[in-house]
């Protein structure tokens, strides 16, 4: 091993694919230019406590949906249904919880269920009859949205249980006095960073233990400190307001499950090789047609539960809730550098091309721009992020 | 004939950090079939791409003189004004055309925009007796196979008034007798006083067809063969610069007990069901035996080799699988492979390889339950696993790391072996292991089957190339129609007997 363990140290680490992190990279710099800009331009009242709650708030829905999108475009495919089946499954919780009263955990998982139903039914046309995604979903999103105003019957239905709406506008107990800062924030923020940067130091030791060159500890240093910073710096700023969102919770537990599970699982692994290259997939043994059909019904799963945050933030089911929601996450996907034609994305990119929507919206908001204009800059914003990302790959040609 | 049709003199063109040709000079005479070899990268393709202007006049240094007088094209189409006309290895058709819109295209015969489809189909028809093809020009593309659409390619570069032929590897794609018509074919051009330039791996029909062979190492022109200096061994010693008196590694067989045996196998189409396309098939390998199926694209040995690789081809099969005496289940792909199976496709990049993602990932793609502890993977082990295979199969690349698509056909044809080396199989079948390979490269692919065949694994090679399965197998299976025509020990196997059985003769 030991032999091994200095050949090895040529080779760059596993984690660094040449091209996809300078992408990555450039995506966070981005991000944090156009946060600096707002900023600037709006007299600091972008990073002000209450907007950035705000953001958290108004965005998650999206950044669910994009994290199960991203898998379903990473294996090469469409989902045109996510917002109609999100508008759905809000129809179908008013009906439990406001019509029947049904108790609010039992309605949720319920949901989720049909979530996973209308998944599991999308995914069987796709993965085992390959009727095209596009086809299947664009036929969802027809029949979804029908469905979700037969459900309705035309009517808006609201004022949702206290219970369910803690969802998307509660906020994480404090621990604290209850009087200034929210010091669970705080505790938070301490206890992520260290979980990080614990993270960070270990995955850098075991490379250096493998004899995986390694860039010198200072840099490491400087990385863990930048890291530790940034995510003080948010929780504090949660912690001037409210604190911690419940859905913030959520969704940064999805993230980090996610992130794992597409780069460090095996089921990571049968997605990218089934996007990149689907028949070597599957004479290499990868059970391609059931990978494919999980993977639309755990998108199903996400479309129900983004469904169900927003219904809850609205604290109404309307028959347009959930227009457009595929469109915003199909962008963040491909601004976060995902292919279109399958093989190549991150769940990161994802998130990271989802707050870059989610910020220039915020921004012109705050700045008085009116939606007009700002559909028309997300437009430009999207083909720019794109256009980048082929004109990059064709120089490295 | 001593007429010059082309010269090319001190051509030289450089990529960043490369020297591709350097100083290369290439004369061709009218009416000639030229040959040109070299190993893979020694820039045969090059050559020949600054030939017809896809690299444009200013992009290169040096001189082409074309009916004597210097040419200096900026794209291919001014080469093409001149007759010069190339092919290339990958086929440029759509195949949701019908042959004549593919011969016409960018050519349409139009009048102020309206396309005369008469005229069209009048000369389609024309082209495609002088290329001996008997279809109607509306056939559609994707109903012909490999060896025709080549026929239609070459009917596409004649409608274009072609003085110059250029081909690159015409007959890779192509079995036996499809290769044989169209050496044919180019021999009647040379009649017709067409000159040819034919870029080939296949020795055997180089020296078959050529008026004059050059060889090409490293960038460089090293020699220019004429008639009767033109033998394989003489162009061999050329392209890799020393003798290579034998062109398989040397092996004494250890063979032991039936490995794996397969009794009465039969398939249909999967589209076309009631077509039989494997008829009562009885097979066996012994333990470090290597054994191989001889036929002719169509006879059904890819078909074989993958209806038994968890039923990855075919419908209704049935008949029984041992191994070591036991029957299998092989209903799946991991069945296969949890049972020690393994097949190398014969297209690696369509079905053996992620060329976007780097050696590693490819290496481990058939063993990730091997690597990984409940659903998450060893990366350590992984890239560890990928460093030994680099080395033992000596991959040629900086890092494994490297993304697979950057390395050449027979780089990337070991990054395939070490992948089913690592799920650790008793029985491989290797469909076409040395496809698009140079003869360098081949001879470590063969030294890499002889130690698998040693460690006492059952291998199977299936060929298009005669001379390899000859050279390399214990025993051969000669297949014809979807049936197992002949059995040959290698002592009694020539080319001919067992061209009779794969002809079924």
């Amino acid at each position: 091993m030991e032999a091994n363990a200095k050949k090895i140290q040529k080779s760059q680490g596993p984690q660094s694919g040449g091209l996809g992190w300078v992408k990555q990279y450039s995506m966070i710099f981005f991000l944090i230019i156009i946060g600096a800009v707002f900023q600037f331009s709006t007299n600091g009242i972008f990073l002000r406590p209450l907007n950035v709650t705000n953001i958290i708030l108004q965005n998650s829905h999206i950044l669910i949906l994009a994290i199960g999108m991203l898998m379903v475009i990473v294996l090469g495919h469409i989902d045109l249904s996510v917002g109609s089946v999100a508008a759905f499954t809000g129809a179908v919780a008013a009906l439990l919880m406001i019509n029947n009263n049904v108790p609010t955990v039992l309605a949720i998982v319920l949901c989720l269920l049909i979530g996973a139903l209308v998944g599991a039914w999308q995914g069987y046309w796709i993965a085992y009859v390959k009727v095209p995604a596009f086809i299947v979903t664009l036929a969802g999103m027809l029949v979804f949205r029908g469905l979700t105003i037969v459900l309705l019957g035309g009517r808006t239905i609201a004022s949702f249980p206290d219970t369910f709406r803690l969802l998307s506008s509660g906020f994480v107990a404090d621990i604290g006095s209850g009087s200034g800062l929210n010091v669970t924030a705080l505790v938070m923020g301490g206890v992520v960073s260290a979980l990080l940067g614990f993270l960070m130091v270990s995955g850098y030791a075991k490379k250096k233990s493998y004899g995986i060159s390694v860039p010198p500890a200072g840099v490491l240093g400087l990385k863990v400190t930048l890291m530790a910073i940034i995510v003080m710096s948010f929780s504090y700023i949660l912690a001037m307001h409210a604190g911690i969102p419940n859905v913030l919770l959520i969704l940064g537990a999805l993230i980090a499950f996610y992130h794992f599970a597409t780069t460090r699982m095996k089921v990571g692994r049968y997605l990218y090789a089934i996007g990149g290259n689907e028949k070597a997939a599957a004479l290499s043994g990868i059970k391609t047609k059931a990978v494919t059909f999980w993977t639309f019904v755990n998108m199903g799963v996400l479309a129900a539960l983004s469904g169900l945050i927003f219904t809850a933030r609205l604290n109404a089911s309307t028959a347009a809730a959930g227009d457009l929601f595929e469109l915003d996450a199909i962008a963040a996907c491909f601004i976060g550098g995902a292919s279109a034609s399958g093989g190549v994305g991150k769940v990161m990119g994802a998130i990271i091309g989802g707050l870059i929507m989610a910020i220039i919206n915020n921004g012109m908001s705050l700045l008085g721009i009116g939606v007009d204009w700002q559909q028309a800059i997300k437009g430009l914003v999207l083909l720019a992020a794109v256009a980048f990302d082929v004109m990059n790959k064709k120089k490295a040609a | 004939m001593d007429k010059i049709i082309l010269e090319m003199k001190g051509i030289t063109k450089e990529f960043p950090g490369v020297k591709a040709l350097n100083n290369v000079n290439l004369k061709i005479r009218q009416g000639e079939i030229h040959s040109l070899c070299g190993e893979n990268g020694a820039g045969k393709s090059t050559l020949m791409k600054v030939l017809s202007g896809v690299y444009p006049y200013g992009k290169y240094s040096g001189d082409i003189l074309f009916d004597g007088k210097e040419v200096q094209f900026k794209n291919t189409k001014q080469s093409e004004e001149k007759g010069i006309v190339i092919i290339h290895q990958e086929l440029a058709l759509i195949p949701y055309l019908s042959i004549a819109e593919n011969i016409f295209l960018g050519n349409e015969q139009a009048k102020k925009g309206i396309v005369d489809w008469n005229e069209t189909f009048v000369k389609t028809q024309k082209l495609l007796q002088k290329v001996g093809l008997t279809e109607t020009p509306e056939t559609l593309i994707t109903n012909l196979g490999v060896g025709k659409q080549q026929l239609v390619e070459i009917a596409k570069a004649i409608s274009k008034e072609v003085r110059l032929l250029i081909l690159d590897e015409p007959t890779a794609a192509l079995n036996e007798d499809d290769s044989a018509n169209l050496l044919e074919l180019l021999l009647e051009f040379k009649k017709q006083g067409i000159t040819s330039i034919i870029i080939s791996h296949k020795l055997n029909e180089v020296t078959a067809v050529s008026d004059a062979v050059t060889v090409i190492r490293d960038g460089q022109t090293i020699e220019t063969l004429y008639k009767e200096e033109i033998t394989e061994d003489r162009i061999i010693k050329g392209m890799v610069g020393r003798d290579m008196s034998n062109r398989y590694p040397e092996r004494n067989p250890g063979i032991g007990d039936v490995i794996f045996e397969v009794k009465d196998w039969n398939a249909y189409h999967p589209i076309h069901k009631d077509r039989k396309v494997l008829d009562g098939i009885d097979f066996h390998i012994k333990k470090g035996e290597i054994v191989g199926i001889a036929g002719l694209m169509g006879a059904g040995r890819t078909e074989f080799a993958m209806s038994l690789f968890g039923k990855s081809f075919g419908s209704k099969i049935s008949g029984t699988v041992l191994k070591n005496g036991q029957e299998l289940t092989l209903n799946t792909v991991s069945e296969a492979i949890r049972h020690g199976l393994a097949y190398v496709s014969e297209d690696r990049k369509g079905n053996g390889l992620l060329l976007d993602e780097t050696i590693t990932r490819n290496i481990s793609l058939a063993s990730l339950g091997k690597l990984s502890k409940n659903g998450v993977m060893d990366e350590f082990r992984e890239s560890e696993e990928a460093e030994n295979f680099k080395q033992l199969m000596r991959i040629k690349t900086p890092s494994v790391f490297q993304h697979v698509g950057n390395l050449s056909g027979g780089n990337q044809q070991k990054v395939v072996l070490s992948k089913w080396m690592l799920s650790e199989p008793d029985i491989l079948f290797l469909d076409e292991p040395t496809r698009g390979i140079d003869v360098g490269a081949k001879y470590e692919i063969y030294s890499i089957i002889h130690e698998l065949a040693n460690q006492g694994k059952g291998v199977c090679i299936i060929s298009s190339e005669l001379p390899e399965v000859l050279g390399m197998c214990d025993r051969i299976y000669a297949m014809f129609e979807g049936k197992l025509t002949g059995e040959v020990l290698r002592k009694d196997a020539t080319q001919e007997v067992m061209m009779q059985y794969m002809t079924g003769a």
